[in-house]
């Protein structure tokens, strides 16, 4: 709380001098109540284009079926569930941000959480365009629903991980747009409050009325617990369920009990790195960089290293027990892994996925903005290769030898994996237009106790360790938004 | 009689605004509401709000997920229409752990947030019943009813003392409504 002084030992959440609420706000709001510039706007054509090519791809697919794609009889599915996967595992790290950092009250969540929410709303979104749209019949989408019908065998197989995956992802979905939309309401109040005219009259609507009296932001407070105490377990089902899809099937590879925990820690590993690629970007264009600061970044990179960690050691279980479980076809899906036709896909997997991310052991590289931006790029590629890996190499060589086949991708495949990067950037442009990218309560309130200012502060009035202030000066070092010269009076 | 109907004081930092309740309280003088850009964790105590019963209700709402899930796929595969698969039992229970699980967060989530935003009274396009436009800004208001408190001096006297930047005489309640 406001009266309460934090450890001189924690690095600011918030840096720069004189941050006031009133500027806060300002800061915050200021893509809102402006006009875009003209990065946002480059941004967004390309962004249109894209998802102009995604309807297209789309359309093309509805219209002519799925034989548009590079399907063929052995390799049944391909990019389709390579992209499902992958955008369903990039939306993991929003909620993991808002419900676990927020039980384990880490207060560095406070910044990021916002635009990371939006990011696994639109992700998940994506993914559904993927779900619908490789169904062949996407007219009858509504049959994967358990309803009551006339059809013939009446309902669907709850058995059947595809059942659950449908109760996973919209439930994952729509408990993600509650626990967003219900933090969204202060700040959409705010800018109701600073608006006028039309402006004023929409955002009169979307705000409920909120008006921050006690009771509600007490309520508020409980509401946003229990959502994250639910919504912990909710995150770590629902990839657990995804990977189910594949380790419910008996084909080679895909039949492992690891792979639960194993899709799990790749989803948070590549959610965050999709967060770093965004906000890293926002942050320059925004200019938020005293909200989101190198503590946040670091932060970031180290929960990157340690899933990144995770899904190495994964890996290296897999081989492991297919030698170990001497089984002949498990043995030779990962032979044919490794040294196979789609070898080098495999060993791009692992590049991007094992070995890159260990560069952030190193301190200049997990603190330099260039740096991660890349590796977090290049996260995102070895990600949508493990996916790509799993799938393709373990169908396109099966039990009998005459059958086995390669899969390469057609300009539909490609437009439709494209394009729904381009709805992706669309949606989250448009949400950098009309929301706040940073929750400006949760900002408000660590300003008084984790703010580089109020360190200042108690640095001045002395009564301090002297090495610990020492120690807390060095951690600013990396970060860009400090001013040295401030310190170096002290 | 004055038509000013509320008092508020308005503060720019939520230790004044404490400072203010304080003092208040310690005058007799009863608190209307307290309005903040964001949670000051605290005040719901001194300012007599109760204990949020949101966590019994998220809990109720909940078990209705599992049993509804339970029940339901009971009657699916069960009762209405068994498939016999490999002689195995119709209600496969560990096959149903995860939609269960699932259906029971679902419910738990949109009655929470439904029973949260009823309690309050949130609901798209309520008109907002704003005393203070700066409160969702950079104010902590304390708004005080002028009707039951007489001692309108002895008020503004007060949250001046502890810090308010700007006592303000509503003759409205409601300034969100012009």
């Amino acid at each position: 709380m406001a009266g309460h002084n934090e450890s001189i030992l924690r690095e600011p959440l918030i840096t720069g001098k004189d941050i006031t609420y009133a500027r806060i706000t300002e800061e915050i709001l200021s893509p809102v109540e402006n006009k875009p510039n003209k990065a946002w706007w480059i941004g967004f054509i390309l962004a249109l284009c894209g998802a102009t090519l995604w309807v297209v791809s789309v359309g093309y697919t509805f219209w002519f079926g799925i034989g548009a794609w590079g399907l063929n009889k052995t390799v049944g599915w391909a990019w389709d569930i390579t992209g499902f996967v992958w955008w369903v595992g990039i939306g993991h790290a929003g909620t993991l941000i808002s419900a676990v950092l927020l039980l384990f009250r880490q207060n560095w969540r406070n910044s990021i959480n916002r635009s990371a929410e939006a990011m696994t709303i639109f992700a998940v979104i994506c993914a559904a365009t993927y779900v619908v749209s490789h169904m062949g019949r996407p007219w009858l989408a509504y049959w994967v629903l358990p309803l009551p019908n006339q059809f013939g065998s009446l309902w669907v197989n709850f058995n059947s991980p595809l059942v659950w995956d449908m109760f996973a992802i919209s439930t994952y979905f729509s408990v993600s747009l509650l626990f967003w939309y219900t933090g969204l309401l202060p700040d959409i109040a705010t800018i109701r409050d600073r608006a006028t005219g039309v402006r004023k009259k929409v955002y009169t609507i979307f705000s409920f009325g909120w008006t921050g009296s006690v009771k509600t932001w007490q309520r508020f407070e409980a509401v946003s617990l229990i959502l994250a105490g639910i919504s912990t377990p909710l995150v770590l089902s629902v990839h657990t369920i995804v990977s189910m899809d594949f380790a419910t099937s008996v084909i080679p590879g895909w039949h492992t009990t690891i792979f639960p925990p194993y899709f799990v820690a790749g989803a948070i590993f590549s959610g965050f790195a999709m967060v770093l690629t965004l906000l890293l970007v926002v942050r320059k264009v925004l200019g938020l960089e005293n909200y989101i600061t190198m503590f946040h970044i670091e932060s970031m990179n180290k929960i990157i290293i340690l899933t990144g960690s995770i899904v190495g050691v994964a890996y290296l279980t897999e081989l492991f027990i297919a030698w170990y479980s001497g089984s002949q076809y498990e043995m030779y899906a990962f032979q044919n892994r490794i040294s196979g036709p789609f070898a080098w896909s495999y060993w791009l997997m692992m590049t991007c996925n094992v070995i890159s991310p260990q560069l952030l052991w190193f301190k200049k590289i997990r603190t330099n903005i260039a740096a991660t931006w890349v590796l977090s790029i290049v996260v995102n590629i070895g990600m949508w290769f493990e996916r790509f890996v799993i799938i393709v190499t373990s169908l396109h060589r099966d039990y009998l030898p005459s059958s086995w086949t390669m899969f390469s991708p057609t300009w539909v495949d490609v437009g439709v994996f494209v394009g729904s990067i381009g709805v992706f950037f669309t949606l989250f442009l448009l949400f950098l237009r009309v929301l706040p990218s940073i929750a400006i309560a949760e900002v408000k309130m660590i300003l008084k106790s984790s703010s580089e200012q109020s360190k200042m502060k108690l640095i001045k009035e002395g009564n301090l360790d002297k090495e610990h202030v020492q120690e807390y000066i060095e951690s600013l070092e990396k970060f860009d938004s400090v001013k040295q010269e401030e310190y170096a009076k002290i | 009689m004055s038509n000013i109907k509320y008092i508020l004081g308005s503060f720019g930092d939520p230790d004044e605004m404490l400072t203010g309740i304080k003092k208040l309280q310690e005058n007799n003088i009863s608190i209307y509401d307290v309005y903040t850009p964001m949670p000051i964790h605290g005040i719901e105590a001194k300012l007599g709000v109760k204990r949020s019963r949101l966590d019994i209700a998220a809990f109720f709402f909940g078990i209705t997920g599992t049993i509804t899930m339970l029940t339901g796929v009971y009657l699916a595969t069960v009762v209405d229409w068994p498939v016999n698969i490999g002689g195995k039992t119709h209600f496969a229970f560990p096959d149903f752990v995860p939609i269960t699980f699932e259906l029971t967060i679902l419910f738990c989530a949109f009655g929470l947030v439904g029973s949260y935003y009823a309690s309050t009274h949130l609901f798209p396009g309520r008109a907002p019943r704003v005393m203070d436009l700066r409160a969702t800004d950079d104010r902590f208001v304390i708004a005080i009813d002028a009707k039951q408190n007489a001692e309108h001096d002895k008020i503004d006297e007060l949250l001046k003392s502890a810090g308010a930047l700007e006592v303000k005489h509503n003759e409205r309640k409601y300034i969100s409504y012009e």
